[in-house]
């Protein structure tokens, strides 16, 4: 019998990120073949605020740690204490972010580790934990075991619902922090360049509006109307972003976000094979796009074949008399 | 500078959908498909080449690039076209795909770093194929490294890089001191992405847009160029694969097609079949 450890992210004003709950979820599938309790880490400058809204997902316990070193994350800072508090479990799990996977890989590898990352489910097989993972930009589900006395995983948001709180009060226990390795000292934080939106975030929107190329300068000014009008996360396809008329941040895809709203609204995408890995999870997936023979207009369950400079406009005007 | 650049062949990622699963569910099967390098490593190999060659017309080379592949003899392609594109040396590491997860990737890197000393190791932020993400990060943990993953942007200083990196939230900035581990993501084959001390010292130097394509009289030069092959065995000392495939199944396909006549048509739709907004 083992227990599972979750790995809460903050944001970077320390707040509770609500990716931490696809983990939780992740680690609640798990237990019937671990066959213990899970237990939240949550490590940060000041953590004690995001430790108490954990009390009430059913962890045995929630472990802080708190340090000014931790106030800026980077993984050589976190992993030794992560890794640290992690022997004592049979899988350790975060939600497949940015933080996520950066810092679970390195701490597999400290605790010599087979990893599963970015997986889509897990699943008791046997008493063993059996991981299904997203291959070949979404084109094959692999279902893969760990043969090591410790497991780490990631998990994909958007295939793993937000743990609901269930009540009770989990206890909340304060660990020592573990002196980083010699690494540590040879990486400095520098900035963050934050992307300012009151939109919401691309993992958590539930309606999206995402363009493509098509679009040139005019991204932001004929999508902007349209994501505000439907209260939704901008997005972009790969060639969008290479072409500068969208931020980095902004691309949905098999190495960008990947994303399952209720609603996804491709504007000029075509649909390469990475584009759709990124979004063919969403529950309706509408499609505007002047070429008949659009990839992305076989997925659709509304493809309308126009131009998108005169049908973004007209669709916004539909909307407003609606409204 | 001398830097160490890994490289995985994958199964055309272009053509991914293509990939079969074997009838008894127990096999990827990529036949027909061909053999490429994985699109993030050649975007690695290109930073390198970036890193180690000055901003003059002609640019010449300064500093030392070495590949590295873990597979089989057909890999030799592989490296010698990155030879071609203008690494220096190339090693690889004779194993078949079946024998290889990321951990032992990973200890087998390492195992070269030890007798390369590169003063950074770049890699791909993950491979097209498995789409794992994970041997940077466990190499840099290996090694007592630092490391930058998702570079989109590197930019060298006096003993350390100034790495700009993709993550959720924006654009975030780390300093690593070298020897460091760096993965790359797309942006990093960007014009103005990738900066030595020497291409810095030029005045609105650029590099091309994408990876670089070699000439022809380079791809018979690097024919000649050295090729070393080292046995896994004798790099991971007695680990054993610990992860194991146990079935493959294709997502559920979705029932898409359906189009719409105009805007009016697809609000209604939206609205009241789908209840979506």
């Amino acid at each position: 019998m083992s227990d599972a450890l979750v790995i809460a992210e903050l944001s970077e004003d320390g707040k509770l990120k609500k990716s931490t709950l696809s983990a939780i979820t992740f680690a609640q599938r798990a237990l019937p073949a671990l066959g213990g309790s899970f237990s939240i880490l949550v490590l940060g400058a000041s953590p004690a605020a995001a430790a108490s809204e954990l009390t009430g997902y059913g962890a045995a316990k929630v472990l802080t740690c708190a340090d000014p070193a931790f106030a800026q994350y980077t993984a050589e800072q976190f992993t030794a204490t992560v890794a640290a508090v992690g022997k004592g479990f049979g899988l350790i799990v975060a939600t497949a972010t940015s933080f996520g996977k950066d810092l679970l890989p390195r701490v597999a590898a400290r605790l010599d580790a087979a990893y599963a990352g970015d997986c889509a489910g897990v699943q008791a097989e046997g008493g063993k934990l059996v991981y299904k993972r997203p291959m070949f930009a979404g084109n094959a589900y692999g279902y893969c075991t760990l043969g090591t006395p410790i497991q780490v995983a990631t998990a994909r948001q958007s295939e793993l619902d937000a743990a609901a709180p269930s009540g009770g009060s989990s206890p909340i226990e304060s660990v020592a922090k573990v002196a980083p390795a010699a690494a540590a000292a040879r990486v400095e934080f520098v900035s963050l360049e934050a992307v300012k939106s009151a939109r919401p975030e691309l993992g958590e929107a539930r309606v999206i509006v995402s363009g493509g190329r098509a679009l040139k300068d005019k991204f932001m000014e004929v999508l902007e109307p349209l994501a505000d009008a439907l209260g939704a996360a901008l997005g972009a396809s790969r060639a969008a972003v290479d072409a500068g008329y969208a931020p980095g941040d902004f691309q949905v895809g098999q190495t960008g976000k990947i994303v399952a709203p209720q609603l996804y609204v491709a504007i000029g995408i075509s649909g390469a094979i990475q584009h759709i890995a990124g979004m063919k999870g969403s529950k309706v997936i509408v499609a505007i796009n002047k070429d008949p023979e659009a990839p992305i207009f076989q997925l659709a369950d509304y493809g309308l074949v126009a131009d998108l400079f005169t049908a973004v406009p007209a669709l916004l005007t539909e909307l407003k008399k609606r409204a | 500078m001398k830097v160490l650049v890994a490289l995985k062949r994958v199964a055309d990622p272009d053509n991914a959908n293509k990939v079969r699963i074997s009838p008894s569910g127990d096999a990827i099967d990529t036949t027909g498909l061909e053999w490429k390098t994985n699109p993030f490593d050649e975007y690695a190999l290109e930073a390198a080449l970036r890193l180690t060659e000055n901003g003059k017309a002609p640019k010449k080379r300064e500093g030392e690039v070495v590949v590295v592949t873990l597979g089989p003899k057909e890999c030799d392609t592989l490296l010698r076209s990155a030879l071609a594109t203008g690494a220096d040396r190339a090693i690889r590491i004779e194993c078949t795909d079946a024998e290889l997860d990321g951990r032992l990737v990973a200890l087998a890197l390492k195992a070269i770093v030890d007798a390369e000393k590169p003063d950074l190791i770049l890699l791909g932020k993950q491979a097209v194929d498995g789409d794992s993400n994970q041997v940077g990060q466990r190499l840099a943990e290996l090694l007592d490294y630092p490391m930058a993953t998702f570079a989109a942007t590197i930019k060298e200083e006096d003993g350390a890089l100034l790495v700009g990196r993709e993550v959720d939230g924006g654009l975030l900035t780390l300093r690593v001191k070298l020897p460091a581990v760096v993965t790359v993501d797309l942006r990093i084959v960007s014009p103005s992405s990738v900066y030595s001390k020497l291409t810095q010292a030029e005045p609105g130097f650029k590099h091309g847009d994408g990876v670089r394509f070699a000439p022809l009289p380079a791809i018979m030069a690097a024919k000649k160029k050295p090729l070393d092959v080292k046995p896994l065995g004798d790099l991971v000392g007695g680990a054993k694969l610990a992860t194991q495939y146990v079935k493959f199944e294709r997502p559920p396909q979705r029932a898409g097609g359906a189009k719409v006549k105009d805007v009016a048509e697809l609000v209604e739709k939206l609205a009241n079949v789908s209840k979506v907004i």
